[in-house]
């Protein structure tokens, strides 16, 4: 059993160059302890396998329920110049909260 | 308490939200954010055509409406829409102005244009490579400060313009100005970069960027209304809209907009801080109202970061559709038939299924056919009538391709790519140039 990450967080794209900023938020911070246990940075680069090809960084800030993705060589070259449909990744956002999150731990 | 508004948050941003703001905001500056990254690469090439070109291609129709209301309302603008020729923006307003018999001076910064200290060797911040190997360099812009913008406040200007400058610079310039703020003081300069960093993307705080119906309704959004902020000596701010627009601002607008685009939380870096945002506090105070304090930071980098745009080639792309029976089959041919015309000429070309699984999974496989898809073919060439090649070809489609697709459409674009490089702050210097309006 898992639940989609959209039935608890929202999610913010962003965009610098070639790299993709992607802030995830928890509606109940109550859950915020869950997204930091299962929203490893390994799991966000494995979900978004197809788009984002270099390292993820991940920051914790608790300070506004967040997590925050900072995804390199995620935009198929960077917004200026890639010849994709979504250049910027605004996509991305939306895309990552399709991703399951083991349901016995919510 | 200071009152500034943001009244665009893009070049191509809406033109109602900010006559909006100046009429019924009560505001003390008014901040219009224009200048996208490889705006003022384009706009370079304009200025090379014509000297009295280069600006934002939208100053008239933005500045027009709002000029008349900047003495009633003892409001001044704050811009950066002078882009790759702010001293031809500045005259421009200036005549503006004179045609509508107002009577304002403008200030104009310069400086930010280094294309001719830049050394084209240099390495780039993105991966090392000379500036040169990118291609041709079109523009050379480092991103100014508030101690940049903070003379031209001083001269007392009603509209101050600028090029290149770091977005929420644009803000803490005018704080620092009206609480006399010492640049050097890390921590307030850090909490007013917040401030900045929070308005500087104008609706995408007050509910842009944000609905998602069922789980978070945007009241409003066509009349979407754009963002103020009342700000305090030391930087903390409570930020609101004008009553009866759409939108709203709730503590989860104010986190999202917080994290935009910042690479990294802990040391967000600008020309006038080093922005740390871990100890930002976000407190809803009633309905579309949120206060925001906490924010610290360190002291200003010795190096100032350039954004260079280089001539990337031009784009051609083409769409067209196909529905009903067997419409993915048929969408599939035609790409297939258009790779195999152009892969020739283009060495970098891709085809795309919009309405199967375009974003993710590039041509469509393996998944269950919908009714509709609309194929897509895009392409780089040197030349733009290499480019224009590739809309022909899908318009040849029409009679040349599988049964029954319909609407082609084409396009060409020029694109100027942009990479970034530091320079010593010691080899830029900004300049003020005041004018009047001839009233």
């Amino acid at each position: 059993m898992s639940i989609r990450l959209h039935d608890i967080a929202h999610c913010r794209a962003g965009d610098k160059g070639n790299t993709s900023t992607l802030s995830v938020f928890a509606y109940d911070p109550a859950h915020y302890p869950l997204l930091c246990r299962e929203l490893t940075a390994e799991a966000v680069k494995a979900h978004l396998f197809r788009n984002v090809q270099g390292d993820v960084t991940r920051y914790e800030m608790p300070n506004v329920d967040a997590l925050q993705f900072v995804c390199r060589q995620a935009l198929h070259s960077g917004v200026t110049t890639s010849l994709t449909i979504d250049p910027h990744g605004k996509c991305l956002s939306s895309e990552l909260l399709e991703m399951q999150i083991p349901a016995s731990r919510v | 308490m200071v009152r500034i508004g943001c009244g665009a948050g893009f070049g191509g941003d809406r033109l109602e939200p900010a006559v909006r703001l100046l009429e019924d905001g009560a505001l003390d500056y008014l901040v219009l954010e224009c200048l996208a990254e490889r705006t003022i690469g384009l706009g370079q090439k304009r200025r090379l055509h014509d000297p009295a070109s280069g600006y934002d291609p939208l100053l008239e129709r933005r500045m027009r409406p709002l000029l008349p209301l900047l003495k009633e309302k003892g409001t001044r603008i704050v811009t950066n829409m002078g882009s790759a020729n702010p001293l031809a923006a500045g005259r421009k307003i200036a005549r503006l102005a004179g045609e509508l018999g107002i009577d304002i001076t403008v200030a104009v910064v310069t400086g930010d244009d280094v294309l001719s200290v830049l050394d084209p060797e240099a390495p780039s911040m993105e991966d090392g490579r000379p500036l040169s190997s990118y291609g041709r360099i079109l523009s050379a812009n480092a991103y100014l400060g508030a101690d940049a913008i903070l003379p031209a406040l001083q001269s007392g200007a009603d509209v101050v313009i600028t090029g290149r400058v770091a977005d929420p610079s644009l803000v803490v310039a005018p704080l620092a100005h009206h609480f006399g703020w010492d640049l050097g003081d890390a921590d307030r300069i850090g909490q007013g970069t917040v401030v900045g960093h929070l308005l500087e993307c104008a609706g995408q705080i007050t509910g842009g960027y944000f609905a998602d119906p069922g789980r978070k309704d945007v009241p409003g959004l066509a009349d979407l209304g754009f963002p103020f902020a009342d700000v305090d000596a030391d930087g903390n701010c409570v930020l609101s809209k004008v009553a009866g627009t759409g939108g709203l601002i709730t503590a989860a607008t104010v986190k999202e907009q917080l994290l935009y685009e910042v690479t990294d939380p802990t040391g967000y870096v600008t020309p006038d801080v080093i922005a740390d945002f871990r100890s930002v506090r976000i407190a809803p105070l009633s309905p579309d109202r949120v206060e925001v304090s906490g924010g610290t930071g360190r002291i200003w980098p010795d190096t100032l970061k350039v954004s260079v745009g280089y001539h990337a080639g031009y784009v051609g792309e083409g769409e067209i559709s196909y529905a009903g029976a067997n419409a993915l089959t048929r969408a599939r041919l035609a790409g297939e038939a258009l790779h195999a015309r152009l892969a020739s000429q283009f060495p970098e070309l891709r085809v795309e299924c919009l309405g199967g699984d375009s974003f993710r999974y590039g041509f469509l496989e393996g998944q269950e056919p919908t009714r509709e898809y609309r194929l897509r073919i895009v392409g780089r060439a040197q030349s733009r009538e290499t480019a224009e090649e590739i809309g022909r070809e899908v318009e040849a489609l029409l009679t040349n391709g599988p049964a029954g697709g319909g609407g082609a459409r084409k396009y060409v674009q020029e694109t100027v790519g942009i990479v970034s490089a530091l320079l010593s702050r010691t080899k830029i210097e900004a300049q003020l140039t005041v004018m009047r309006s001839a009233s």
